[in-house]
């Protein structure tokens, strides 16, 4: 009987596949081009190798989670890489009071940005494109304002944290794996979690139900501009540098195609915290291939694109 | 258009709450106007705190500037009234920068079509499936945006190489001045009356705002839905493809890396100018006048001088963010009480 | 006899699970106002969607004025002259009054461009014909209801209309602009014009309409002169009973009466008022009662639940909860209180599609559920497993998506998210509509079981049977406010019946 119930929907057909796709395609194409490039590329299992591709995916993977997150809620966050830049800039505007106290104005500014985006969709009821949209173009030129050129410096707190290794394992991507676990909970075992699905799930649905929707949303917005600034100052601490025109721009773009293609669908609903993290690992992982392979990086932006198009196309053909 | 036929008013809402019309016009001007209104304030002020403001030459440094964005912006007001958002702008005018350059060395048509064929043709692959599959534009125009700066980057050898304009017609194009104003200011102009027109005064341009108001009731009025988004999105393409392409005449090469996040400052000039972002409502004039204080603003502060550029864009932000509270604020107030 | 303007002839349609219309045949003569009436899921709905293209017959044949034809979508209808005008208006709100009447057809210059001076002077001078006066530049959405119905009855017209359907067209209208519209219909009806009016006001019905079909359950249960038609005899019509022999029991899984503590309400609405929706409706429910909630469909029966549970703002009045006042507006509040609403329409404000059964039973008991914030999975599974073993919800497993069970068992997982919550009321909307016998037994069974543990029920039920026989009390509703209340041996369908239909002293 309990299996009987699960049968019917069969993996067949073009409807099927198209399912399949969306649930594991995305591990599917990491798999298929780690084997690719086993085979193929040279060097590739080299650890050093790996260790370039997981430091440079890390400040990613941590904004997609935020976005990740966001997107559940049927929402979306335009301003994760401005927040990044804003970020930077609070390190080095608060450097002077040693590391820590840099840090804590950074993530502090970062969760206020994010709150505030929150506000306006959840309070006044902007739609979340433009209330990120704003903040995207007014943050970034907040940055720029804070910190007007390229500024370099030597924090040994901050070259620690940007560049040293605990086990071999580099302290970014140890702090990405952390937050991927930390997401993860969150998602699956806490009250937030649970609620900003059924938000994003079925909004009215939620209301009835007596959820608090509009603090869910912005405590998932601020949860947002909270990671992004923390890919900010990991950006910043390995640069030792902060350029705020430059740091995380576009961003956003990865961010959204990280979680897409990781088979979180943009209506909402949904989480899918490892397939995100897939996600930005895919599009890492493509470059890298790429690019050892000689191929431009104009293909890795064209692929990208015909990425995207699929993973949404594939969300799509499910509801239909 | 604020002028009102004296007469019984039998609507319901008017005769439940007095005042309610006098509210409801403020709030119709504040839409539709506002950003003119800021903009004449804020030339004022400049004039006033600046000598070097209000000259013919400083106006005249805004316009040729602010007209490449202007042509791209009249695309975008048409997407953003039927409902959608085309993110590519930025990249199909970059793109189209590269192509002219590279078309020039072919003479001053092909330098002139090839830009606007390519552009026009993604368009029109974007509009198709907008239409067709029921994608959402933001996700299609996305991988537009991608694409095509891929696209751009293939061109120009990965950013490598910077093609110059080979053909002095072409620069010309850009360059020459007619009465103090240069031919791609001209060529705005002329667009906005033809946009205006279009919009307002066609079949099209009314459908336009049909399906961004109810795509559901222009359906059912007859309306050709899938034909007009894919029209719309051949409109912006095609613009922001002849922006680009005058762009690069104006520099006399295809610089590979301008105009890249510029369908933010676009997007930005469209909302501050009062039309919805929800679709069915804004115009023309409200778009220039957000073009027009964007580049206001931009000038200011370089006359202040000790401001970054940069600043621009925190005023912009904290504008655009203004403007859609405002929106807000305005339709719960036409929808409540 | 003369040839009908639309004709019908032995239409079904089906959808998964269930025949939406079975057999139905319906004719339109020119110049005739022809009421359609019927409960939810009667068919009326979908046998307007076929009349105009939106759905396409299983079986059947539409004619007009003779002629077979098929409309392959709705324009194509209404290129045949055939319009609807649907209670949310099918007009584009932000676009003015002139160019929302003229779309598609706007007087041009000799340039070819639109003359806004003819534009706005034609569309002044329709509407003039239609009693409205008003700036025909205003945006839509800022005229009234009854203007905009208007305009959209003055858009069907003037692109030839011969065939007028107006669904519920008064619901949001004022008492004046009823009149008004109903000067209008008179006027088409001279024109030869014919018009499908769906409503259920009743009073309405007898001012305007020659004929009635009433549907039930997707096949026609009547159809003739209305005037002939007593008023009880098509309400009967309209609930599935016949009148003349009503007194039958048994057909319910109901046990009967419940042993009602003599205590005092559980909770108790005070005057709750919206405007247009609901007048000083008060409403009490005891511990152990089950307190039946009857009227039409728009009498005002969801608002009144929704309202209750803080789902929808109201202009005034009290909800008290043992006699302490709930926070207005907040179903989390009431929530809190012991209230909890089991909505009517299970898909838009019930279960959330992308979670689990078990993460959707859940849902509105997670505060308590949880420490600091993290969900204690043992008690969730704990009580999921409770709920989903009381109230037999058939499942796969806690971890199924909801989206994939029948009715009967989403409809289940609503009721264990209420009780989940630990309510001392349950206001369940339709509870048994739209799920097969089996559940709806179960259903039925479970209500019974709840109240004689002291819960409080608010029933609200077009089942005439499941009314009677479920609720100790009916209140009975009618246009937004309480016609009368029954209880003990005057809980009949017959009484009910006569309430709904007794001509109110419609104050307007």
């Amino acid at each position: 009987m309990a299996e009987i119930a699960v049968a019917p929907r069969a993996w067949g057909g073009r409807a099927g596949l198209l399912a399949w796709l969306q649930e594991y395609g995305v591990y599917a194409s990491v798999l298929a081009l780690l084997l690719f490039n086993v085979v193929f590329t040279p060097h590739f299992l080299e650890v050093a190798n790996f260790r370039t591709q997981l430091i440079q995916v890390a400040p990613v993977v941590i904004t997609s989670l935020g976005m990740a997150l966001v997107i559940g809620t049927e929402g979306i966050d335009l301003s994760v890489g401005s927040v990044m830049a804003l970020a930077s800039a609070m390190v080095v505007l608060y450097l002077g009071y040693g590391a820590p106290v840099a840090i804590v104005a950074a993530l502090i500014a970062g969760a206020a940005i994010g709150a505030g985006g929150g506000a306006l969709v959840a309070y006044v009821g902007v739609q979340p494109i433009v209330a990120t949209l704003a903040l995207l173009v007014g943050v970034r030129g907040l940055a720029n304002v804070l910190v007007p050129q390229l500024t370099e410096f030597r924090n040994p707190t901050l070259i620690t944290l940007g560049s040293r290794s605990v086990l071999g394992l580099p302290l970014v991507v140890i702090i990405a794996a952390a937050l991927t676990v930390l997401i993860g909970f969150l998602v699956k075992r806490t009250t937030l979690g649970r609620q900003l699905v059924a938000v994003g799930g079925n909004r009215a649905a939620s209301r009835l139900s007596g959820l608090p929707v509009r603090r869910v949303l912005v405590t998932v917005y601020l949860i947002s501009g909270l990671l992004a600034a923390v890919a900010g100052v990991l950006a910043t601490s390995r640069l030792q540098a902060s350029d705020p025109t430059s740091l995380g721009l576009l961003m956003e773009l990865s961010a959204i195609t990280a979680v897409v293609v990781g088979g979180t669908p943009l209506t909402g609903g949904r989480v899918r915290v490892l397939g995100t993290v897939m996600g930005a690992l895919l599009i890492q992982l493509l470059q890298a291939t790429l690019i050892k392979h000689n191929l431009p990086q104009s293909w890795t932006q064209m692929v990208q694109a015909v990425i995207i198009l699929a993973a949404v196309y594939a969300a799509r053909g499910r509801r239909a | 258009m604020t002028t009102t036929i004296a007469g019984a008013d039998t609507s319901a809402d008017a005769r439940r709450r007095p005042g309610g019309l006098r509210r409801e016009r403020i709030g119709h001007l504040l839409q539709h106007h506002g950003a003119l209104m800021v903009l004449a304030v804020t030339v004022v002020v400049g004039a006033v705190a600046f000598d070097s403001f209000a000259t013919p030459q400083n106006a005249a440094n805004i316009v040729v500037s602010s007209s490449f964005l202007a042509i791209v912006a009249i695309g975008m007001t048409f997407v953003i009234i039927s409902g959608g958002i085309d993110l590519s702008v930025g990249s199909s005018f970059v793109l189209a920068g590269v192509l002219a350059a590279y078309g020039s060395r072919y003479g001053l048509l092909v330098a002139l079509l090839l830009p606007l064929a390519v552009c026009g043709a993604i368009g029109l692959v974007q509009g198709l499936i907008v239409a067709r599959t029921g994608m959402a534009p933001f996700i299609v125009t996305l991988a537009g945006l991608l694409g095509m700066r891929g696209l751009m980057l293939a061109v120009s050898g990965e950013g490598a190489n910077t093609y110059l304009v080979q053909n002095d017609a072409f620069s010309a194009l850009g360059q020459t001045s007619i009465l103090g104003l240069t031919v791609p200011v001209w060529i705005t102009l002329g667009l906005v009356l033809l946009g205006g027109v279009l919009l307002q005064r066609t079949s099209f341009g009314q459908n336009v705002y049909a399906i961004g108001g109810s795509e559901e009731a222009a359906v059912l009025m007859g309306v050709p839905v899938t034909r007009v988004k894919v029209v719309v999105y051949l409109i912006s393409g095609s613009l922001a493809g002849l922006a680009g392409a005058l762009n690069a005449a104006r520099l006399s090469s295809g610089v590979t890396i301008l105009g890249a996040g510029m369908e933010l400052d676009v997007i930005a000039a469209v909302v501050i100018g009062g039309t919805l972002l929800t679709g069915g409502a804004g115009g023309l004039t409200g778009t220039m006048a957000g073009v027009l204080l964007l580049g206001v603003i931009q000038s200011l502060i370089n006359q202040i001088g000790v401001l970054t550029s940069s600043f621009q864009q925190v005023v912009s932000g904290a504008f655009l963010a203004l403007v859609v509270v405002m929106q807000r604020i305005l339709h719960r107030a036409q929808r409540l009480s | 006899m003369a040839t009908a303007v639309l004709e019908a002839r032995g239409i079904s349609k089906g959808f998964p699970g269930v025949l939406a219309l079975d057999d139905v045949s319906f004719r339109l003569d020119a110049g005739q106002v022809h009421a359609l009436v019927g409960e939810n899921g009667a068919g009326k709905s979908t046998l307007i969607k076929v009349l105009t293209g939106v759905y396409r017959p299983d079986r059947g044949t539409l004619l007009q004025g003779g002629e077979p034809v098929t409309f392959d979508n709705p324009l194509a209808a209404q290129r045949a002259g055939i319009s609807t005008i649907y209670q949310e208006v099918n007009l584009v709100p932000q676009m003015s009054l002139a160019h929302n009447l003229l779309l598609g057809r706007e007087p041009r210059t000799r340039l070819g461009v639109i003359d806004m001076t003819q534009l706005y002077a034609e569309a002044e001078r329709v509407m003039t014909r239609y009693g409205i006066r008003t700036d025909v530049r205003r945006p839509l959405r800022s005229l009234g209801m009854g203007t905009q119905q208007m305009v959209a009855l003055a858009r069907a017209v003037s692109i030839e209309a011969r065939v007028v359907i107006m669904d519920e067209p008064t619901s949001a209208l004022e008492p004046r602009e009823v009149d008004t519209l109903f000067g209008v219909i008179a006027d088409l009806r001279t024109q030869g014009i014919s018009l499908i009016y769906v409503s259920h006001r009743l009073d309405e019905l007898y001012r305007i309409c020659d004929r009635v079909t009433v549907l039930r359950d997707g096949r026609v249960a009547h159809t003739g002169p209305l005037d002939k038609l007593p008023r009880v005899d098509l309400v009967a019509l309209m609930l599935g009973r016949d009148p003349a022999e009503i007194r039958r029991e048994g057909a319910t899984k109901f046990s009967g009466e419940h042993t009602t503590a003599a205590n005092g309400p559980l909770v108790e609405a005070r005057s709750l008022s919206r405007r247009p929706d609901l007048r000083d409706v008060s409403v009490q429910v005891r511990p152990g009662e089950v307190v039946g909630l009857g009227g039409l469909l728009g009498a005002g029966r969801s608002e009144t639940a929704k309202a209750i549970a803080g789902a929808l703002p109201v202009d005034g009045g009290t909800v008290l909860v043992a006699g302490q006042e709930v926070r207005r507006g907040s179903p989390a509040a009431a929530i809190r209180a012991g209230v909890s609403l089991v909505p009517e329409d299970r898909k838009v404000e019930g279960i959330v599609p992308t979670l689990s059964v078990r993460d959707n039973i859940a849902l509105a008991a997670l505060p308590q559920l949880s420490r600091s914030g993290v969900v204690s999975d043992a008690r969730v599974d704990r009580i999921v497993d409770t709920f989903m073993r009381r109230l037999r919800i058939k499942a796969a497993s806690p971890h199924q998506k909801v989206a994939e069970l029948s009715g009967g068992n989403q409809q289940k997982v609503l009721l264990a998210r209420s009780l989940a919550t630990g309510a001392k009321v349950l206001l369940l909307d339709e509870p048994t509509r739209g799920i097969d016998v089996g559940a709806k037994a179960e259903v039925q069974a479970l209500i019974d079981e709840l109240a004689a543990e002291g819960l409080g029920v608010l029933l609200i039920s077009s089942d005439l049977e499941e009314l009677v026989e479920g609720a100790d009390r009916v209140v009975v509703l009618r246009d937004g406010a309480v016609a009368g209340e029954l209880s003990g041996d005057q809980v009949t369908e017959q009484a009910i019946m006569a309430t709904i239909a007794a001509t109110g002293e419609t104050d307007g």
